[in-house]
């Protein structure tokens, strides 16, 4: 049976001349690009030709670009960096961050600073008013994801830059599930700090970077080698970060087709689930178009999901960084409520590469069909 | 081109890339994730981890981005969770910049660390260690060999003196693992090993250790058994496996290593740094009177690729520590090389060296052999 994969959020095939930039350079290029010969040059080259593509995909200068093994790293590196600059102060955060921001804030709040973790709304979002009210003198940082992993909403991400311009705070942004999804201009977001992982658009897993904003402060997390100007110890993955901007490049050019498949394939869902009567409920705004997350009462999600997956659809309730976890969801808790059924009823399909309409047809219809028999 | 420079890092080796590549292709899902394909991803992953658990005598293997983070995490991981024990750590001088560099960020926290002096050889002495334990000692951190000059600290000597000690052991094995037999008879607890040293993939290395109390570094969705999250990189891990399982010590290495121990006895102005007893992969020497990138450069003409010391530290213009450590004299210190040897050098590399080395030396110091 071919699967039907429709986790693309959690994580994401490689693209073909993603493969291929890989397998060619990295039997090349094996000079360690902080050694002075040759063989070490070449590999220079490619980072620096990898790194502009990193920059210009943001609108940032290649200075401006740290490597990092992912978007953990990336997050963690933004939030323990800042606050290593000071004694301790406030931080503020949302209640739906992916896990890497959460628990970076978390180790914080354990470790003495003041942080708050600001509710949503019931699509999910973030209200910038409540961002200036949580604001105070001592607050260092602001870190709130750009698109939601789970139900695909984006935040406010300009308009609270906009709020911070006249304070000191460093404001950063999670942007992992909308890079290569949506068109990102640092300036226009108005961040210090931007996280992206390469797997989540069809690029290599293990690599990553943050954005840093020049004159921006951040120490290190990682000791050694001088590498990445010292903002970063470890030996430069240059094959990786050549595959990686490969498919940094892809995305931007596919970035607009691809948001209206992906359209398609949620109004193609969305039309199977009506064909079967069922009353669902879609949560989130529909806003990031690969995700869609939907609320089906009466179901339970451990059995649908069992269902999906033996019917060849991957699928999943949420993150799957909760590393196998199917406690309700930490974002649908914070939209809905602790007791809420939605946190037991949602299922997130997410869409990406090498979907076709009739694949998509032919999972929305069993998935309808599942959803039937199961709510019966 | 001749390529002796594989401790800076080391080609991939064709069957470790395809495993990567299939790996990519094939089991793509996020092993975290609860269907059919995230399970398989899993699958693979596990196998790579018992494999290399196997390979290294370890009993539980955590995949980090490489042997920087991995020593990161052994030190700080270790120090950050143990300090209200004890804030005492031992090392050496001659470590690597990854285990000094997090050091010195540990002083700044008020941790203390005593550095073991080394000898000529580049050997710490395991009295020395016995005389520094403390009852406040929380780790010991020694590397297996010497990424510059080829040294093999005593491990099992150090170890067996640390067994009446609560201190960790941590051991940085990224210059030995798969190059030497790790057996050491007494198991440190935690050990570092990096895949791109091994003809593996970069962005890959693991923490290995039969015992920890470690805070992670990367706090997040809890992989790794919460010891370092981030989605796991199957590819990364499966070829990681592969290449350790396939890197084995070549016994030509000792054989070169002599042949070109003699040979540089017939030039007056070079001297061999690296002790007899050393590592065989790794030889380092110095010309007395000139620039080490003089010689670098003149050799590369050839298409012979060697280093000055290590490629991390040899950006800087300041002289290596290690050798600073090992006392080298000041007409020596700048003209430092270091050839070394992968699992895919062959004799024609070292025929090749030796052939450049002659005319690039005549050409810069203007005489031949003596």
């Amino acid at each position: 049976m071919e699967r039907i994969y429709l986790d693309h959020a959690a994580t994401s095939p490689i693209h073909p001349d993603v493969v291929r930039v890989f397998t060619e350079l990295l039997p090349e290029l094996y000079g360690n690009p902080s050694s002075i010969h040759d063989t070490g040059r070449k590999s220079r080259k490619v980072l620096d030709d990898a790194r502009a593509v990193f920059a210009g995909s943001i609108g940032a200068q290649e200075s401006e670009i740290i490597l990092t093994s992912g978007g953990t790293e990336a997050d963690n590196m933004a939030i323990f960096g800042t606050a290593a600059n000071h004694k301790k102060g406030h931080i503020i955060t949302s209640a739906i961050e992916h896990h890497a921001v959460l628990n970076a804030c978390k180790r914080l709040d354990q470790q003495g600073w003041d942080v708050t973790f600001l509710p949503v709304d019931e699509n999910g979002l973030v209200r910038a008013e409540d961002v200036r009210e949580a604001l105070r003198d001592d607050t260092v940082l602001v870190t709130i994801m750009l698109g939601n992993n789970e139900v695909g909403t984006i935040q406010p991400i300009a308009d609270i830059g906009r709020l911070l311009q006249d304070h000191p705070a460093v404001f950063h942004t999670d942007a992992v599930q909308a890079y290569g999804v949506l068109p990102i201009d640092v300036n226009k977001l108005g961040v210090d700090l931007l996280s992206v992982s390469a797997h989540k658009l069809n690029g290599p897993k293990g690599i990553g970077f943050l954005y840093q904003r020049k004159g921006v402060k951040l120490s290190p997390l990682l000791f050694g080698g001088e590498q990445e100007k010292k903002r970063r110890a470890g030996t430069e993955n240059v094959p990786a970060a050549a595959a990686f901007a490969k498919a940094v490049s892809i995305a931007q050019e596919t970035m607009e087709a691809k948001a209206e498949e992906f359209r398609r394939y949620k109004d193609i869902f969305r039309e199977a689930f009506r064909g079967q009567g069922i009353p669902f409920k879609e949560n989130g705004a529909d806003q990031l178009p690969h995700v869609l997350n939907i609320s089906i009462p009466g179901i339970g999600i451990e059995p649908f999901l069992v269902n999906l997956d033996l019917a060849g659809i991957s699928a999943s309730s949420g993150s799957a960084c909760t590393a196998g976890s199917v406690e309700p969801s930490h974002v649908l808790i914070a939209m809905y409520g602790e007791s809420a059924d939605e946190g037991r009823n949602s299922v997130r399909f997410s869409f990406g590469l090498g979907l076709t309409e009739e694949t998509v047809t032919e999972a929305a219809q069993k998935a309808a069909q599942i959803a039937a028999r199961l709510t019966n | 081109m001749f390529y002796l420079d594989n401790s800076a890092t080391t080609k991939v080796r064709p069957e470790v890339l395809r495993t990567f590549t299939e790996a990519s292709e094939n089991f793509f899902a996020n092993p975290a994730s609860l269907h059919r394909l995230g399970n398989e991803a899993e699958d693979l992953l596990e196998e790579a981890r018992q494999l290399t658990g196997r390979l290294l005598g370890m009993e539980h293997i955590i995949f980090t981005s490489g042997g920087t983070e991995a020593n990161n995490l052994a030190i700080t991981g270790t120090a950050r969770e143990l300090k209200g024990r004890g804030k005492h750590i031992i090392s050496s001088p001659t470590e690597h910049p990854s285990v000094l560099n997090t050091l010195a960020e540990l002083e700044k926290e008020g941790f203390d660390v005593t550095l073991l002096p080394v000898g000529a050889d580049g050997k710490v002495s395991p009295e020395d260690l016995r005389k520094q334990l403390r009852k406040d000692t929380i780790l010991v951190t020694i590397m297996h060999v010497n990424n510059e000059t080829g040294t093999v600290q005593p491990i099992a000597e150090l170890a067996r003196i640390l067994q009446e000690s609560r201190a960790y052991f941590h051991v940085d094995a990224v210059q030995s693992a798969g190059r030497m037999p790790l057996d050491f008879g007494m198991k440190p607890d935690l050990l570092t090993v990096s895949a791109h040293k091994l003809h593996g993939v970069k962005g890959s290395g693991v923490l290995a250790f039969n015992r920890a109390e470690l805070r992670p570094i990367l706090h997040g969705g809890g992989q790794e058994g919460g010891y370092r999250s981030g989605t796991v990189s199957v590819p990364h891990a499966a070829s990681f496996a592969k290449a350790l399982r396939l890197m084995i010590p070549n016994p030509e290495w000792g054989e070169w290593n002599r042949e070109l121990r003699g040979f540089f006895k017939g030039y007056r102005d070079v001297r061999i740094l690296s002790p007899e007893d050393g590592a065989p992969y790794i030889l380092c020497g110095a010309v007395r009177g000139i620039k080490g990138e003089v010689l670098i450069s003149a050799l590369q003409e050839h298409g012979v690729i060697i280093s000055t010391s290590s490629a991390c530290s040899s950006k800087k213009q300041q002289t290596s520590h290690v050798l600073e450590a090992i006392g080298v004299e000041d007409s020596f210190i700048k003209g430092v090389f270091r050839i070394s040897f992968g699992g895919m050098t062959s004799g024609e590399d070292i025929q090749a060296f030796k052939k450049a080395f002659h005319e690039s030396y005549r050409l810069i110091k203007g005489e031949t052999a003596r």
